[in-house]
């Protein structure tokens, strides 16, 4: 099965300064620390790793709604908690034990909380033309 | 299937009661045997096994009771399985690995007795039912359904929630065991003892949502107490060198074993010190105490550490328990074993029982110094026992207005009748 994990966790202040970049100008993945670098080894490793990407912090997230047919813009995400999304993993594992193993080892486990969510998958509809 | 006896001689009511013992002692092991044979399909395993049981009311009055129930179960859930399967077609797939497995492990099932495979089955099931994935009522609901087989009604009765409610909660607890890829298994090392806890801490709920409902309710929630003895044993059973196995069977039925005495003619509650013993179910006591044994001999042979909560509480209530003999409480005994759970699972309300215990064991005035730091921690503001013992110390010192004050902000804070009862009587004995 795949399950994607979720990673929540309180953005510190060094997080802020990195996405602090020039107007226009794509933030830049910093440099991965330690613990994760480990731990996203450990997934390919166990050759459960099928993807997994960094979200830069939430002040650059942007809502949308669409209501009564009217486009609605919000900043931020849409959460009132303290801790936010800030990655994801998708992993392959025979079950959900094996997922939760894997996810009791993500760095953000510590601190923050990982959601583990199994992906049902989206078939693409067949390409026009 | 063979039978043991020629059926004509055989009464309705014989083979009724047979399928009644069979459904009583067979119904978890033979589902659970089943779930995993339909790879974990919760639903088609309970209708394979109702399908069964239907198929036994038919076949044993003619052809008598078989000699192993539960492997005759198995076999006729299976094959009525296999028969819904066969009509679906669009589950061909399936059906030739169900048959190639079916196959190969035929002979073993025939061979089946009421151990082995079956046990195994039994034990992945528990697991599964108490998956910490899962909610905490949807456990309990889970567990009582299928290891237990009480039916849907049953259970809501017990737990006092409308019957759609708990159908709902089997429903969503089934589906997301489904969907989130909860394995039907045993955890394995490190993750045993951890899990473990779970299925004891899902046992103890079931059996105190039937051992604390007032008496007035009756007889459906002491149901509740049996079944998680009933239960707690099988663990036992099934897993014998985990000490807590038998510290939670052991304090089950050390506490059950004071159910007719704690019970007053009026149905209140009435409190450990003031119970008439002779009431205490012997019985009861001599398999707890037993399983107390076998917990510590256990515990002995693992590590010093694996003696965890259910264990010291059961030792706790076996002191109590063998007052019976004719020989006074052990409290020095009971404070230590109130210390090392502290050490476990420290909380103010064990430190206040440490305290009465000392008291008990030291003098009065011992366990109140205890009480006065507990009282200035503060934890327990609100908490009528703590004012109740201190009453209870300071009446025994001799400090009466002192008492009587405590007494006063016991009553304030207890909303229990029978508590209640007790602390004016004390409070008139102060002569306040």
């Amino acid at each position: 099965m795949r399950y994607m994990l979720l990673i929540y966790a309180e953005e510190n202040q060094q997080d802020e300064a990195a996405s602090g970049t020039a107007a226009g100008a794509a933030p830049e993945a910093p440099e991965m620390s330690p613990p994760w670098m480990e731990y996203t080894s450990w997934l390919l490793r166990e050759g459960i790793h099928s993807a997994g990407e960094r979200l830069a912090t939430s002040s650059s997230a942007t809502t949308v709604r669409v209501r009564d047919g009217a486009r609605l813009i919000t900043d931020g995400p849409y959460t009132e908690t303290k801790e936010v999304l800030g990655g994801y993993y998708i992993i392959e594992c025979e079950n959900l034990d094996e997922a939760l193993e894997a996810a009791a080892r993500c760095p953000a486990a510590l601190g923050g909380s990982i959601e583990v969510r199994p992906i049902i998958g989206m078939p693409l509809p067949a390409a026009a033309g | 299937m063979t039978s043991a006896e020629p059926a004509s001689v055989r009464p309705e009511s014989e083979t009724n009661a047979a399928i009644e013992r069979a459904y009583r002692d067979a119904y978890g092991s033979v589902l659970a045997t089943l779930i995993r044979f339909l790879g974990g399909d919760f639903d088609a395993a309970e209708e394979a096994l109702a399908d069964a049981f239907a198929t036994a009311l038919e076949t044993w009055p003619r052809d008598g009771i078989p000699t192993v129930p539960a492997a005759w179960l198995t076999t006729a859930g299976r094959n009525r399985a296999l028969d819904r399967i066969r009509r679906d077609r669009r589950q061909a797939e399936k059906l030739v690995l169900l048959e190639r497995e079916l196959a190969a492990t035929e002979v073993a099932t025939m061979q089946l007795g009421t151990e082995g495979g079956l046990a195994d089955d039994r034990l992945r099931l528990i697991f599964t039912c108490c998956h910490p994935a899962l909610p905490l009522d949807a456990r309990v609901a889970l567990t009582l359904r299928t290891l237990g087989g009480l039916t849907t009604p049953e259970i809501a009765r017990a737990f006092l929630v409308p019957e759609a409610t708990l159908a709902q909660r089997l429903v969503r607890a089934k589906r997301k065991i489904r969907e989130a890829g909860i394995p039907y298994r045993v955890p394995l090392g490190p993750e045993l003892p951890e899990r473990l806890d779970g299925v004891l801490a899902t046992l103890y709920l079931v059996f105190n949502e039937g051992y604390l409902a007032s008496a007035g309710e009756g007889a459906v929630r002491h149901d509740l107490c049996a079944e998680a003895i009933r239960l707690a044993a099988i663990v036992a059973d099934l897993l014998p060198d985990r000490p807590e196995t038998h510290g939670l069977l052991a304090l089950l039925l050390l506490q059950d074993s004071r159910r007719d005495a704690r019970v007053g003619a009026d149905g209140s509650i009435v409190l450990l010190e003031e119970q008439d013993r002779t009431r205490w179910d012997r019985a009861e006591i001599t398999r707890g105490l037993e399983a107390l044994d076998r917990g510590f001999a256990a515990a002995a042979r693992l590590s010093h550490a694996s003696v965890g909560r259910y264990l010291l509480q059961a030792a706790i209530a076996a002191e109590h328990a063998r007052t019976l003999d004719g020989r006074p409480t052990d409290w020095r005994g009971i404070a230590t074993l109130y210390e090392a759970l502290s050490r476990i699972d420290p909380s103010p309300i064990v430190e206040l029982n440490r305290a009465v215990a000392i008291a008990q064991a030291d003098g009065p005035a011992a366990g109140l110094a205890l009480l006065d730091e507990l009282t200035a921690g503060g934890e327990l503001t609100g908490y009528h026992l703590l004012p109740a013992a201190r009453a209870d110390l300071l009446r025994r010192l001799g400090r009466l207005q002192e008492a009587a004050a405590e007494y006063q902000r016991a009553l304030a804070l207890s909303d229990n009748d029978a508590e209640r009862r007790f602390l004016r009587r004390r409070l008139a004995e102060t002569g306040s």
